[in-house]
């Protein structure tokens, strides 16, 4: 699944087909191809096709008046700053975690990894909870924040605060396996030349790891900017001021606008189709780079 | 590290000192950071919801958490996710292999795309797959004269979490399979097993392991999912109404204590998965020799 994975590389599947030992009978083959091939149709493809079909069912006027509302750019410009505020903090998180547990030995590493994926096997809205809990007019801090006049549930903090939450280990554990099977060779020979700890990570690491730093990165924004049920939980839905694109779209769907959810889902599965082809491009790139015997 | 392990088992190392000087600058630092915003961002709020439920007394817990409308929740997020997870499994498989297996046009975009329902927000997913098999949609109407209704039922429900589970078992799978050495088939052919044979005997004890992780992996993520399936549910209560909406309806009551003790329930369930998913990850890294 990740670059570390990838680094494998794709192997031709001819190789298969040519090997009598490795081939189905031709009607197996059929068989099998045609069943992934239309689950692949009926719970993919149509999906994605359906959003465009949707989105420009009632003519393209319809469709830039959809995406040109106010409301429909506030909630562009709320996606952005969440998005911008929260990948580069589990980008420098994943970077300090990646490089403490890849590059030394110490006790409780093992379960400080499986804390790290945490996030990832909570439901979201349980995500959107805990800061409800916490910040929410009842919450721990709640009377504390209302004495203070500072929002953070219904307001931009609490969308950061479930969008980090959400994204945590996207970029940490895309690096951890990738650092871990370089070793620390050549930083260590780095630091026997002389370079400082910036120099080692700036000259050595960063460019070792900036493909799979990169592929964090893009699965990382893809899942901030299309987060809904934590954002749904912490956001209130004050249309034009904390919703975000994808609650954006579930409003004007339950307001029976089909056309424009359609036209403002379809913004998102651009956003979608965007990520998968550069992740397409990083995969190739990375093992382009990879060393020949990998 | 490489020289310890060159030592015969139970020997020990007598010139290595107990710490291990580390060359490497930061450590102290990172892992402090990493510490800090993990317990900040993580483990602190999470553990916000186990304080809140515990000014519940036991019987009044066990009473939010049994009651019927709740429970009828988990019986279809449960249950649903599970028959998801299982037919990802088998689908998500015959897709792997023929990804790896079989050379056809448009086979770099098919495998590409795979991983749609990771880059697709959830809400989109939702509303797209109720248009499809809503009794008007291009799939609907071909199911409804059929006497098949899909969307606002629990069948719904279904199709939401087979779409969000793909990706898991295909890409946990699909690299077991590119690392095969054909030289096992081509063992079990001159042997004289028959092409089933070889893939019930040879190929399936291999590819075991990653497909009940995959399976485990689309499970915990199917009975957390939110997002795609209230679109296409209908959400009617004791019928089908998941185990997220749940909380947000308590939520909405203002009813906190509820809300968090359902949220118990089901972090304790996602704690066992993880836990259970370590596991075969653990038992499929030994089997194929594969680290990851």
């Amino acid at each position: 699944m990740a670059v570390a994975g990838v680094l494998h590389g794709r192997i031709d599947a001819r190789r298969y087909e040519a090997n009598a030992a490795t081939r189905e009978s031709p009607w197996v083959r059929r068989l099998i191809l045609g069943a992934a091939l239309t689950f692949f149709a009926l719970f993919l493809l149509m999906p994605l096709i359906a959003v465009f079909a949707e989105a420009l069912r009632k003519g393209w006027l319809t469709y830039v008046t959809a995406l040109a509302d106010p409301d429909a750019l506030a909630a562009v410009r709320l996606t952005l700053l969440t998005t911008a505020i929260a990948v580069p903090l589990n980008l420098v998180f994943g970077v300090t975690a990646a490089w403490s547990i890849a590059k030394f030995e110490f006790r409780g590493k093992r379960l400080l990894t499986t804390l790290i994926d945490l996030p990832f096997s909570v439901s979201p809205v349980i995500a959107g909870l805990i800061f409800v809990l916490l910040f929410g007019a009842h919450g721990w801090f709640g009377a504390w924040l209302f004495a203070h006049d500072i929002q953070i549930v219904f307001a931009v903090p609490g969308l950061v605060l479930a969008t980090v939450f959400v994204t945590f280990p996207f970029i940490a554990r895309e690096l951890i396996p990738l650092m871990e099977a370089q070793g620390r060779e050549e930083e260590e020979a780095a630091v026997v030349l002389g370079a400082n700890g910036f120099q080692v990570f700036w000259r050595v690491t960063l460019p070792n790891i900036k493909w799979g730093l990169l592929y964090g990165v893009i699965l990382c924004n893809a899942r901030a900017m299309g987060e809904f049920g934590a954002v749904s939980v912490v956001s209130g839905h004050i249309r034009g001021q904390t919703n975000t694109l994808p609650l954006h779209v579930e409003i004007l769907y339950n307001e029976y606008q089909f056309a424009a959810a359609f036209a403002v889902a379809s913004l998102l599965a651009l956003l979608a189709l965007v990520t998968l082809g550069l992740k397409s491009l990083v995969e190739w790139k990375a093992r382009q780079h990879a060393p020949a015997d990998a | 590290m490489t020289h310890r392990m060159l030592l015969p088992f139970g020997a020990a190392p007598v010139f290595t000192p107990i710490r291990q000087t580390r060359v490497l600058p930061g450590f102290p630092l990172a892992l402090g950071y990493t510490l800090v915003y993990l317990s900040l961002m993580v483990l602190i709020p999470l553990s916000a919801v186990f304080i809140k439920s515990a000014s519940l007394s036991w019987p009044e817990f066990w009473a939010v958490v049994s009651e019927p409308r709740v429970v009828a929740t988990y019986r279809l997020s449960f249950g649903a996710a599970l028959l998801a997870a299982a037919i990802n499994a088998v689908f998500g498989l015959m897709l792997a292999w023929a990804l790896v297996r079989y050379e056809f046009p448009g086979r770099k975009l098919i495998d590409a795309l795979v991983d749609l329902p990771f880059a697709l927000p959830t809400a989109v997913a939702g509303i797209a797959l109720t248009a499809l098999y809503a009794g008007n949609g291009w799939i609907g109407a071909w199911l409804e004269p059929l006497g098949i209704k899909v969307a606002f039922t629990p069948l719904g429900v279904l199709v939401a979490l087979i779409f969000i589970g793909v990706p898991f078992v295909v890409r946990t799978v699909q690299p077991i399979l590119e690392d095969l050495e054909t030289e096992l088939e081509e063992a079990a052919a001159s042997l004289g097993a028959s092409r089933r044979q070889t893939f019930a005997r040879v190929l399936l004890p291999v590819l075991l392991p990653a497909l009940l992780t995959g399976f485990a992996l689309a499970f915990a993520r199917a009975v957390g999912e939110y997002g795609s399936v209230i679109f296409i549910a209908g959400n009617i209560p004791m019928v089908s109404e998941i185990t997220p909406l749940i909380i947000i309806t308590k939520l909405e009551q203002y009813d906190y204590v509820g809300a968090t003790a359902v949220a118990v329930v089901m972090l304790v369930f996602s704690f066992i998965m993880l836990l259970a998913i370590n596991l075969l990850q653990a038992w499929s890294a030994k089997r194929t020799g594969r680290n990851r």
